[in-house]
Parts: C-alpha cells; sequence; structure tokens
C-alpha cells in the first residue's frame, strides 16, 4: 500500500472537495429531513383533532411539568449568577464613566433581550434535548418505535406531538423566570454593593424596558422551542447502533442545538435590528 | 368475505435491497389460514426482513404480498392503518413501552383506536393478560418483569386488536430451555384457542419442530424449500440438514 504523503496534490485536493461535498449533501438532506418532521408534527397539532385524533392532553401534562417545572430551579441559578455576573462586569466600566445607576437598565435590557432566553434555551437544549433524544433513540433500538408503526400508531402523533406542545409553551415561562432571577441578582450587586437605593435601582431597571424588549426575547424562545424539540426528536428517531448509538446521539443533538440556538439567536437579532419590527 | 381455503398470505416474488445488498431474492411462498408458520434460516439471511415485510412495516424492492387476496402495497393511508390492525406482532426484545405498566401497555393499541369506556379496555387487557398467564402482574413495570414474562406481556398486546394473523420475531431467543417451551406451548395454544395464523422467525430447532405446522427455510436470502415440519426434517438438501443438525463441517460456511 502506497503511503498517504506519496498521493498527487490534486488527488488530496479532489478528496477534500468530494468530503466538503459530502457533509453539504448531508446537511442538506439532515434539513429537508427535520422540516418534512416538523411540518409532520403541526399537520397532527391541527389535522390530528379532525381525524380523531386530539393531542393527549395527559401526556402534554406530564411533559409541561417534567420540562418547565422541574426545569425551573436550574434555568434560576444560571440566569441569578450570570445576572450578578452581568451586574459586577458592568458596574467595573460604568463607574470610570460615573454612571452605575445604569447597571440596573443594562442587567434588565440585557437579560431581556439576549442573555434570558439564550441562557434558558441553552440550559433546555442540555437537559431536556438531550433527554428527548435518549429517550426517542432508546425507544428507536429497542424496537419500541416500530412496535408503535405495527400497532397502527404514529410515533410522530404520540410522541412528538406532546414534546413539541410543552416546550412551546414552557420554554417563554422559563425565558421570564430566567429574565427574572437575572434581575434579581443585578439588584443583590446594586442594591447590596454598589449600595444604589433599592427603590431607585427598581425605578432605573425598568425606565428604559420597551415592549419591544420583552416580546422580542419570548419570540426568539418560541423558535429556540421548536429547535431544541426538533433536533432532539430527529436525533432520536434516527439513532442506530445499541448503547453506544444513542450516546452518540444524544452528543449531536445538544452540539446542533447549541450551534443552531446560537445562530437563530443571530439572525434573529439581526431581523430585529435591520427591520424594524 | 374470503374463503377458508385461500391462502391467508401470499408472498409473491419478494425482492429486498438494503444499501445495494440484496437481502431477499425472489421469494415466494403462501400462508395458509390457522397453522403455525415458521421462517428459519441462519443469521443475516433475511427472514426478520421477510417478516417485517409481511407485516406491512417494510416496503419490498419488489413483489407483492397478497392480504386475503388483496395487494398490501395497492392499500394506502387509512385503509391501510386499519388493514395493519388485522396483524399482531411480538417483538425479539418485547419493545414494551418502558414507562407505562403491562397492563398500560396492552392497553395502548385498544385506547388508541377504539372509543370504548376505560374500564372495558381495562377488563379486555386483564382478559388478554389471563391467556398469557399473566394475571397478577398487570401493574408491574416491563424492567420488573422476567424475559419470558415481558415476552409474554409483548404477545398479549400482540393480541390486543384480536388480529388475524400474529408475527412474532425470535419469540425464543435468550430464554432458558423451559421458558422456551412454556412460550413455544403459548404460540400453539394461541394460535388454536383464538384460531389465528401465527408466523414465526426462529433459528431455535427445537421450537421450530415443536410448533411449526410447516416451514420455510431461507438461505442467502433465497427461499431454500418450503413443506411441512417432517419434509424439512427429512429433507435431502445438504444445507437443510446441516442447519437442522448445527453442524460445523457442510455446505454453509461462516465468514
Amino acid at each position: 500500500m502506497k503511503p498517504q504523503q506519496s498521493a498527487p496534490k490534486g488527488f488530496i485536493l479532489f478528496r477534500k472537495a468530494e468530503e466538503i461535498g459530502i457533509f453539504c449533501l448531508n446537511a442538506w438532506r439532515v434539513a429537508v429531513e427535520s422540516i418534512g418532521l416538523f411540518l409532520e408534527t403541526l399537520y397532527w397539532i391541527f389535522c390530528g383533532p379532525f381525524r380523531g385524533k386530539p393531542v393527549d392532553l395527559k401526556a402534554l401534562f406530564q411533559q409541561m411539568v417534567f420540562m418547565g417545572f422541574d426545569s425551573a430551579k436550574i434555568v434560576f441559578f444560571v440566569t441569578f449568577f450570570t445576572g450578578i455576573v452581568l451586574a459586577m462586569q458592568s458596574a467595573h466600566q460604568l463607574s470610570k464613566m460615573g454612571g452605575t445607576i445604569y447597571v440596573a437598565s443594562l442587567v434588565t435590557i440585557s437579560l431581556c433581550r439576549e442573555l434570558g432566553p439564550v441562557l434558558t434555551a441553552l440550559v433546555i437544549a442540555g437537559r431536556i434535548g438531550a433527554s428527548i433524544t435518549a429517550e426517542i433513540g432508546s425507544m428507536k433500538v429497542n424496537e419500541q418505535i416500530e412496535a408503535l408503526d405495527t400497532m397502527g400508531i404514529n410515533p410522530v402523533r404520540y410522541l412528538v406531538v406532546p414534546k413539541l406542545l410543552a416546550l412551546f409553551f414552557m420554554l417563554p415561562i422559563l425565558t421570564i423566570l430566567g429574565d427574572a432571577a437575572g434581575m434579581l441578582g443585578g439588584y443583590m450587586i446594586g442594591v447590596y454593593n454598589l449600595n444604589i437605593n433599592s427603590g431607585l435601582y427598581v425605578q432605573t431597571a425598568f425606565k428604559f424596558l420597551t415592549v419591544k424588549d420583552i416580546y422580542t426575547g419570548l419570540s426568539k424562545s418560541l423558535i429556540f422551542a421548536v429547535i431544541i424539540t426538533m433536533v432532539g426528536v430527529y436525533q432520536g428517531l434516527k439513532t442506530s447502533g445499541g448503547a453506544v448509538g444513542v450516546g452518540r446521539a444524544t452528543t449531536i443533538s445538544v452540539v446542533a442545538s447549541f450551534i443552531l440556538i446560537i445562530l437563530a439567536d443571530c439572525v434573529m437579532t439581526g431581523i430585529y435590528f435591520f427591520v424594524k419590527i | 368475505m374470503p374463503n377458508p381455503a385461500d391462502p391467508i398470505l401470499s408472498v409473491q416474488q419478494i425482492k429486498k435491497v438494503y444499501n445495494g445488498r440484496l437481502v431477499l431474492d425472489n421469494v415466494s411462498f403462501d400462508v395458509q389460514r390457522g397453522e403455525v408458520f415458521v421462517i428459519m434460516g441462519g443469521s443475516g439471511c433475511g427472514k426478520s426482513t421477510m417478516l417485517r415485510i409481511m407485516a406491512g412495516g417494510v416496503q419490498p424492492t419488489s413483489g407483492k404480498i397478497l392480504f386475503n387476496g388483496r395487494d398490501m402495497s395497492a392499500v394506502k393511508g387509512d385503509e391501510r392503518e386499519k388493514m395493519r390492525r388485522r396483524f399482531g406482532m411480538s417483538f425479539q426484545s418485547a419493545a414494551l413501552l418502558d414507562y407505562l405498566t403491562v397492563e398500560e401497555n396492552v392497553c395502548l393499541p385498544i385506547k388508541e383506536h377504539t372509543k370504548l369506556d376505560p374500564h372495558i379496555i381495562s377488563i379486555m387487557a386483564q382478559t388478554k393478560l389471563n391467556l398469557v398467564g399473566l394475571q397478577g402482574f398487570a401493574n408491574f413495570l416491563p424492567d420488573a418483569l422476567s424475559g419470558g414474562m415481558r415476552k409474554r406481556a409483548g404477545l398479549a398486546r400482540a393480541i390486543a386488536m384480536d388480529p388475524e394473523i400474529v408475527f412474532y420475531d425470535e419469540p425464543t431467543a435468550g430464554l432458558d430451555p423451559v421458558v422456551c417451551a412454556v412460550v413455544d406451548q403459548l404460540i400453539l395454544d394461541l394460535t388454536r384457542k383464538l384460531q389465528i395464523t401465527s408466523i414465526v422467525v426462529t433459528h431455535n430447532m427445537e421450537s421450530v419442530f415443536r410448533i411449526a405446522d410447516r416451514v420455510a427455510m431461507l438461505y442467502q436470502g433465497r427461499l431454500l424449500q418450503v413443506g411441512t415440519a417432517q419434509e424439512i426434517k427429512n429433507s435431502s438438501d445438504p444445507v437443510v440438514q446441516q442447519f437442522i443438525r448445527g453442524e460445523i463441517d457442510g455446505p454453509i460456511q461462516m465468514s
């Protein structure tokens, strides 16, 4: 066998181009299949009731408790500490200009527009996205998805619809909780460390906050909910190769969710920035 | 109304290609109503794929399956779903949903496809659990059951909708000889009592000759022989004989 370094340069370039081409084709296939899966989920949400297959409210409630209530603590702590860090860092800079009081509005607006939705989504992608992939992936390798299909039960309707709806409802609520927790962290630093009067801090915090700041953040969380659920479900349904396959799919799911959340955030911020909505 | 003498399932020139590899090559046979039909063959010979094609879960590359004389591939949408509800499937791993109790697993297809009162559905599930000897285990989660019990629970779920055909994928794989015999007896009992047709995929030779009315032997994706259990036992084909006896030397070579 010829050593690889002796291969002609043109050949190596050709191989690289081929690899890039295969990667692009795979990415395109994944995108098309994921969108197809999302459309099928929407079909069952809106058309299911007319076919005598309404959303299973018990499953929806269970998912909402699991995704929302059980995630509240971790979201609270992550955003609370972020609020503290944000207040300390901004105070350090603003104090040089004598604008320490503006720590309040900076923390509030940063959290509502950006950090609250993104951090909450990243936490949920790690916790819920991974769990969705692991659950559906292990069902796939243990023939349970096939069993549902054999029983004439559509796996998308039975498994995916309650998950998508639950996260769609719960992620904005968790985001509001995250915003509030971050603001509380900022308040603690502002009042107890920077010695800003409590009433003045609260007044300044909300002085520059507009309705747009709130709805841009919450609208992002709705998109993030769709990304987390559909990436998790897609990777779960594509799982193969036993326990190792489940682990691999879960890792891919979390990494892909993180990248897509940041990408979607960038695109949406761009839209809100350049288009005056 | 189908003629009782006609085959319930007719497999006609089925070919299946997976990732460029020919898994099934021109396989044809009939399954008669009310019989226990066993498909046997070595690992990777395509028997599980054959079972899934017959159950309507996998599309063949070419060829057709006639169920009660009707081409299954010509039936689409809701009608196809209704047709598939006349089949039950028992999986190698039992495939019970982990987060549901045994009774909830058995209730699942009934709950999904009927508008019956939950109390009635529960009674129906209990009846099926009694049939497989799992009375008293209704509220157990699958994890708390032994391998044999899980298989029986999977079987109870497979017969929940009173199917015409039950497909069994390796029903005795991973079970000790006594539990194997219990599961085999259960397959025979259910076939006779419920007047269903059983199609079993296995490579457990003891099971084959204990339960089979007729046997099809698949080898390298092709149908080697089909006949009664006795005919297969007395086959002059060296591949069949080597497989039945489990001998190392012979035409079947391990790669």
